[in-house]
């Protein structure tokens, strides 16, 4: 509790001592009206006097509809009806409601500061010979910086001494550690474990990673959600209904009445309205839906998901259509031998090693991909002649065998009858001293946790899941149908991934929403064009999170359906919210109107209803 | 132009009539104030003094919720 929260809360101790002690007073003791009123002021003036202030103030700028006037008038009503407790009591409930949300929000405030506590505060540099902390602002891009164990990077850079582990898990949500040798990368935000390390720095402190994150978390709950814009342009017209209501409730059944000849009871009426003007207060519902907004963003972005705004978080939940760019999203991206086939003359290893020593010179990624796959060092003295063979493949002598590796055309050149096609991935066909001798298949890889997300996604009420890609429609059809997914548009170029977008954008449901999952690198048209645009493997790239909705900083696919998760809870919190509050507000009111509701229950309908929201609210913080 | 302010405001409800003060003082093309990170982003119209356009659109705030500060 700050400062003012504690005044308050004094404020709040002291008042409700002098309500009991008048209480009990007055049970015992029978005391004059005047000496009552003077009493109960007391407590009433403790506790409402700056309410009461700000409402007078309120009127002479004409803002009469706020909720400082309408405490003021619904409990200096009350007072004048001879209602002291229940005047008292509203405005003491009154404040200690606006102190609970106030310190639950200063609380959520915290929790998220705490969650994305990585600013790092300094960078260790070697000044005059001496190890010195400057301000990581004012380091220069090219500066040498020292990052000791248990210290955050504060700056993305390179390693050019040193190796350590380090905890990625502030950025990435990922927990097992990753190794980092001298040369490698290192992004600011990562928390050294091990060892010392020198970083040359790459970027300035305000374009390193830690920065933007940090930016761009702090300015999500600037894009407000269509939740949140409903609701503040309900606030605007439902406190003055609610005020204009009461002044008629207060005014026209007793006139009719009275008309009637009947029995006007001004005051029954007159406290009716004020129940009104109790409850008309809309804060409950403005707070909680920015709050759970902001926590579940805050949840996400421990585990590695930014989410840029809120906005995107509730289009997030009514997603129906997920399409997925293949390389690098659903599969690894990289080239790894899948499949080996020789024929009866060989066995796989010694394949694998024909293969591996005369394509050994070369630095085209097959070439690695089945060096790979071989996995021991080469024998260098074991191949000779070796010549490359332009758009067919390679040939060379190992061990005096002469070896042909390439495609189709290069078997159909030579000679040599193929006697298994292979029909998906790229497929290394090997001819050893004129003899077919088998193929090696290499593809790539589907990440383990694609099958998975796929599934979980489905259970989460996504409709359709497609994928793109510039691959043959053999590979593309094999992995959609490895791991689940519904359709298919194969053989595209960039362009027309854009295409199929569009078409998929238009043929889908109002309400539906379309989101593009990609690696961000070459496919910022396809992101900024759908609904939702998530990009994944992000960390450290910039264009990526420039253009994207949704930045996932790994590349783990399970991170979707994680986002999912998030999103429909603070989803559902924030509709349960809306329900529960407008729910609690009308009855009351309705109830109010008849008299059957007095005072108390409307204080709960301001204030117990906001307490409740609140708390709910919170819920959206964890997963 | 785009500018963010650190703001101080009690309750989620001023917050949003802090907004919409700002929002209509003359010179400023959007604003939106985040009540849970109590930032406000101004967006200036071309041309126009920053320093005079905040200090009326403080005054309009001042209307709507006494209890309130921009810290300019």
């Amino acid at each position: 509790m700050n400062k003012k929260q504690k005044k308050v809360l004094y404020r709040i101790l002291l008042s409700l001592g002098f309500m009991i002690g008048i209480m009990i007073l007055t049970s015992y003791v029978s005391v004059n009206l005047y000496v009552e009123v003077v009493l109960y002021l007391i407590p009433y003036l403790i506790i409402g006097y700056d309410i009461l202030r700000k409402a007078i103030k309120g009127i002479l700028k004409r803002q009469v509809f706020d909720e400082n006037f309408l405490m003021a008038v619904a409990t200096v009503g009350a007072m004048c009806l001879g209602e002291f407790r229940e005047g008292v009591a509203v405005m003491l409930f009154y404040q200690i409601g606006e102190l609970f949300q106030s310190v639950a929000v200063g609380k959520s405030r915290r929790n998220i500061a705490a969650l994305m506590d990585i600013r790092p505060d300094y960078a260790n540099m070697m000044i005059d010979g001496k190890l010195q902390k400057v301000d990581p602002d004012d380091v220069e891009i090219g500066s040498e910086i020292i990052v000791n164990p248990g210290e955050k990077v504060p700056i993305d850079g390179i390693i050019v001494e040193g190796n350590t582990t380090f905890n990625t898990s502030a950025l990435t949500g990922e927990s097992v550690p990753r190794d980092a040798h001298c040369g490698d990368e290192v992004i600011s935000g990562f928390i050294n474990m091990t060892g010392e390390i020198k970083v040359k720095t790459t970027k300035e402190f305000g374009e390193s990673t830690v920065s933007k994150i940090l930016d761009l978390v702090e300015n999500s709950s600037m894009k407000k959600s269509r939740s949140e814009n409903f609701i503040t342009k309900f606030a605007k017209y439902y406190t003055p209904a609610v005020c204009y209501s009461a002044l008629a409730l207060a005014i026209i059944p007793p006139v009719v009445l009275m008309l009637m000849g009947k029995d006007a009871s001004w005051g029954d009426w007159i406290i009716r309205a004020l129940t009104f003007l109790v409850i008309s207060c809309p804060c409950a519902l403005v707070i909680s839906i920015p709050l759970s907004f902001f926590g579940g963003i805050g949840c996400a972005s421990t585990k590695g998901i930014l989410v840029k705004g809120s906005n995107y978080l509730e289009a997030l939940a009514s997603a129906k259509y997920i399409v997925f760019d293949k390389t690098g999203t659903l599969t690894k991206g990289v080239f790894e031998v899948t499949h080996i086939d020789p024929t009866d003359n060989y066995d796989q290893q010694q394949l694998l090693y024909y293969a591996a020593h005369v394509e050994m010179a070369s630095s085209h990624p097959i070439s690695l991909s089945l060096q790979k796959a071989y996995g021991q060092s080469l024998d260098r003295d074991a191949v000779h002649n070796i010549e490359e063979i332009a758009g067919h493949g390679i040939r060379g002598t190992v061990h005096g065998h002469d070896v042909y590796a390439g495609n189709e055309k290069l078997m159909n050149k030579i000679g040599v009858d193929i006697t298994e096609k292979h029909p998906e991935g790229t497929v290394v066909y090997m001819a050893i001293d004129n003899q077919y001798a088998g193929c090696i298949v290499i593809s790539d890889v589907i990440k383990e946790t694609s099958k998975a997300a796929i599934q979980s996604l489905k259970s989460q009420g996504i409709k359709e899941t497609i994928m793109l890609t510039g691959d043959t429609k053999q590979t593309a059809t094999k992995v959609a149908e490895e791991i689940g997914i519904d359709r298919v548009y194969s053989e595209l170029l960039p362009a027309d991934k854009v295409e199929k977008v569009e078409e998929i954008l238009q043929n889908k449901g109002e309400k539906e929403k379309v989101a593009f999952v990609g690696d961000g690198i070459n496919d910022a048209p396809v992101l900024s064009r759908v609904d939702i645009g998530i990009a994944m493997g992000a960390l450290g790239s910039d264009a990526a999170i420039e253009a994207a909705d949704i930045v996932l900083m790994d590349d783990d696919p399970a991170k979707i359906s994680l986002a999912m998760k998030i999103s429909l809870k603070t989803l559902r919190i924030v509709k349960e919210n809306i329900v529960f509050a407008l729910a609690v507000k009308f009855i009351c009111l309705i109830l109010g109107a008849f008299g059957i509701a007095n005072m108390w229950l409307a204080i709960f309908a301001d204030v117990g209803v906001m307490v409740i929201a609140v708390i709910n609210a919170t819920r959206a913080l964890r997963i | 132009m785009k500018k963010t302010y650190k703001v101080d405001v009690d309750c989620a409800n001023c917050a949003a009539k802090m907004e919409e003060a700002v929002k209509k003082t003359k010179g400023v093309k959007d604003a939106t104030l985040s009540f849970m990170t109590l930032k406000l982003k101004v967006e200036f119209e071309d041309g126009v003094n920053v320093d005079e356009v905040m200090q009326e659109a403080y005054k309009n705030c001042k209307v709507v919720e006494d209890d309130c500060e921009i810290y300019l």
